[in-house]
């Protein structure tokens, strides 16, 4: 039979009468457990805004023609060479159309699959932005506005203007910030443009695109996918590129490789395109959990030590406790319930100010012309990373008040007594 | 006949380091309900180390020692703190309190930890323990803050706390002036004779052992009287 009640009392009573080392070891946890849920928190609200970056531009598959040399070269066709050594030189590329063949149908085939959350046409076109006797290189994209700002949340990446605005102007051309500012060009104004063969078309600038990326932001342009359609001089079934989003991230690598032998095409998954981004990911996660970690087992091991300095005080009261009838158990689980107590005091007031700087670093104005969506530092408020810390909290101090309290359970009274 | 409190067969007990050494030779002896027994002896004799293994704190020892006719050698640690907290009370040479705690806290601690009654019918016992030992004007100071005469007698009041057959004294006279030692031994005649308690004391004091019932004396870890 334990009483609690008796052995809670007795706890409080030490730790109160000892409260500036009581304070010292709490304070220990409360700053691991503040430095770890800061740090977690800004560090995944690093991790999570750098990620969303990529991944809300980027589609899960991306579906195109790959110009490239035929695999199988006819020698390997010719039976009467194929046990020997064949060497070919200056393969070519095979002609191909950079179209891709009945994109419409695959196009439907894809919205209807059950895991896509939406598959959409695209066109890209090689131009020249014309500014008086000078032509800038660049790309033109033709999309479905609206679907883009559905899917790929297009519309934070345009600064002025709307993606509404572009479905509604027929002429329209969202300009990427780079060439606005090269050709001192603003919205309403209008741009001419010149595809490879010649041809010359003038577009009413609605809106200006900041991807964020100097480079792409210097040549990238959007336009409706009726309009690239129309300065090329191709049909409504000339489609460049498929992206398509999925539902679940994971399954873009094996789907990814089911379209590519289904419809001959290059098919390629987020991850296979942005490896390096994950391994980024990884490390940085890596390097939060272990600087936390260590923080905790410092605060550890302070509690360890107040705990062991106070058992040697409190000699004395272990043997008058044992001897009026306290068993060892009874002693253990009073110094025990010190450590926890220090360790749930200190853990949750980590937690509150750990919550509480996270809330100023939110705060704090973040302007970079690279994200223009981020306004102050991105924080990941994840109720998880408190219950983790509230959690090793807890098991940090019990691990550092267990050892100690397992010696005062073993103190023989006899020898305390007889040795004054 | 009156019934036996505490009775021990055959008792020995050997140190083992520095070198070994047999400190209890064969101790068989019996105390009576309501008996007030004194342990004498020379330093050395072994008088406080046979204290410990009848307090059941020591069980380092070979023989048979019985409570109120139980067998309680050999029994787990648990249950020798269970009896030590309901049937044996102990007052030391030094006073040991809990220096933190207030002198009623003190006092109702073993009560507490017994859990038998509510905490108002503690705290009722305490204050009358306190009353009869004339330090209730005491009850809510810190038990650092009082004379050591009122020490010793706090300690005799938490020894009481829940009613033991017995209680025990390593020197509890020791470390007073004349004075309180006799303030001390009174108390504890009165409840032998009033109250029927069984007292076995460990003194170096002459005086105080020859007032009380009978005298165990002690020499080389035996019992010559």
């Amino acid at each position: 039979m334990i009483n609690w009640k008796v052995i809670l009392a007795i706890a409080k009573t030490h730790l109160l009468t000892k409260i500036r080392q009581t304070a010292t070891a709490a304070l220990g946890v409360t700053f691991g457990i503040a430095a770890y849920i800061t740090l977690v928190s800004f560090m995944t609200g690093l991790n999570k805004m750098l990620d969303d970056l990529i991944f809300d531009q980027t589609p899960h598959i991306h579906i195109y023609n790959e110009i490239e040399p035929t695999k199988n070269q006819p020698i390997s066709l010719y039976n009467e060479f194929q046990d020997s050594f064949n060497v070919i030189h200056s393969i070519k590329p095979k002609l191909s159309q950079k179209k891709i063949h009945n994109a419409l149908p695959i196009i439907n085939y894809l919205n209807e699959h059950e895991n896509v959350r939406g598959a959409i046409p695209q066109i890209k076109a090689q131009i020249f932005y014309i500014a008086g006797s000078i032509e800038l290189g660049g790309n033109l994209t033709g999309v479905n506005i609206l679907d883009e700002a559905k899917l790929f949340n297009i519309q934070d990446y345009i600064i002025e203007g709307s993606p509404e605005a572009l479905y509604n102007t027929a002429n329209g051309i969202l300009l990427g910030v780079g060439i606005a500012k090269k050709m001192a060009l603003k919205v309403g104004d209008r741009v001419q443009i010149s595809t490879i063969k010649g041809a010359i078309f003038p577009l009413k600038i609605v809106g200006l695109y900041q991807s964020g990326i100097a480079d792409i932001d210097a040549i990238l342009s959007f336009v409706n996918l009726k309009t690239v359609q129309r300065i090329l001089g191709e049909t409504e079934n000339y489609i460049t590129d498929i992206n398509v989003k999925l539902h679940n991230l994971e399954l873009a690598l094996p789907m990814a490789k089911k379209i590519e032998q289904q419809f001959k095409l290059t098919a390629i998954d987020i991850n296979t395109a942005n490896a390096q981004f994950e391994t980024g990911t990884t490390i940085r996660n890596l390097i939060t959990y272990a600087v936390s970690i260590t923080l905790l087992i410092v605060a550890g091991f302070g509690i360890y030590n107040i705990l062991n300095m106070l058992i040697y005080e409190k000699m004395n009261d272990i043997a008058i406790l044992k001897a009026t009838g306290f068993s060892g158990k009874d002693v253990q689980l009073i110094f025990m319930s010190q450590a926890v107590i220090i360790g749930v005091i200190g853990g949750v007031l980590g937690l509150f100010i750990g919550f509480g700087l996270s809330h100023l670093i939110n705060s704090i104005p973040f302007a970079t012309e690279a994200l223009p969506t981020i306004k102050t530092y991105p924080i990941n408020f994840n109720p998880w990373f408190y219950i983790i810390g509230i959690s090793f909290a807890m098991l940090s101090t019990f691990l550092a008040g267990y050892l100690p309290s397992q010696k005062a359970k073993k103190i023989d009274p006899v020898t305390i007594i007889r040795g004054q | 006949m009156k019934n036996t409190v505490l009775e021990a067969l055959h008792i020995d007990k050997y140190f083992k380091n520095p070198v070994l050494f047999h400190v209890l030779n064969d101790i068989t002896f019996k105390i009576n309900q309501g008996e007030f027994v004194s342990i004498m002896g020379k330093s050395g004799c072994g008088k406080s180390t046979l204290l410990y293994i009848l307090s059941t704190m020591d069980t380092d020892y070979e023989g048979k020692l019985f409570l109120n006719n139980e067998l309680i050698t050999g029994k787990s640690r648990k249950i020798l703190s269970y009896i030590r907290n309901k049937h044996i009370g102990f007052v030391f040479q030094f006073h040991y309190l809990l220096s933190e705690f207030s002198v009623l806290e003190n006092v109702m601690l073993p009560a507490k930890k017994l859990g038998e009654k509510s905490f108002q019918e503690i705290e009722y016992d305490a204050i009358q323990k306190l009353k009869m030992l004339n330090i209730e004007h005491l009850a809510k100071k810190l038990a650092s803050r009082i004379s050591g005469g009122e020490k010793q007698r706090v300690s005799i009041a938490r020894a009481l706390i829940n009613n033991p057959l017995l209680i025990m004294g390593d020197e509890p006279t020791g470390n007073l002036d004349s004075y309180n030692s006799e303030n001390v031994f009174n108390i504890f005649k009165q409840f032998s004779s009033e109250q029927g308690l069984s007292l076995l004391v460990v003194t170096h004091d002459e005086d105080f052992a020859m007032q009380t019932d009978r005298i165990i004396q002690m020499d080389d870890g035996k019992i010559i009287t």
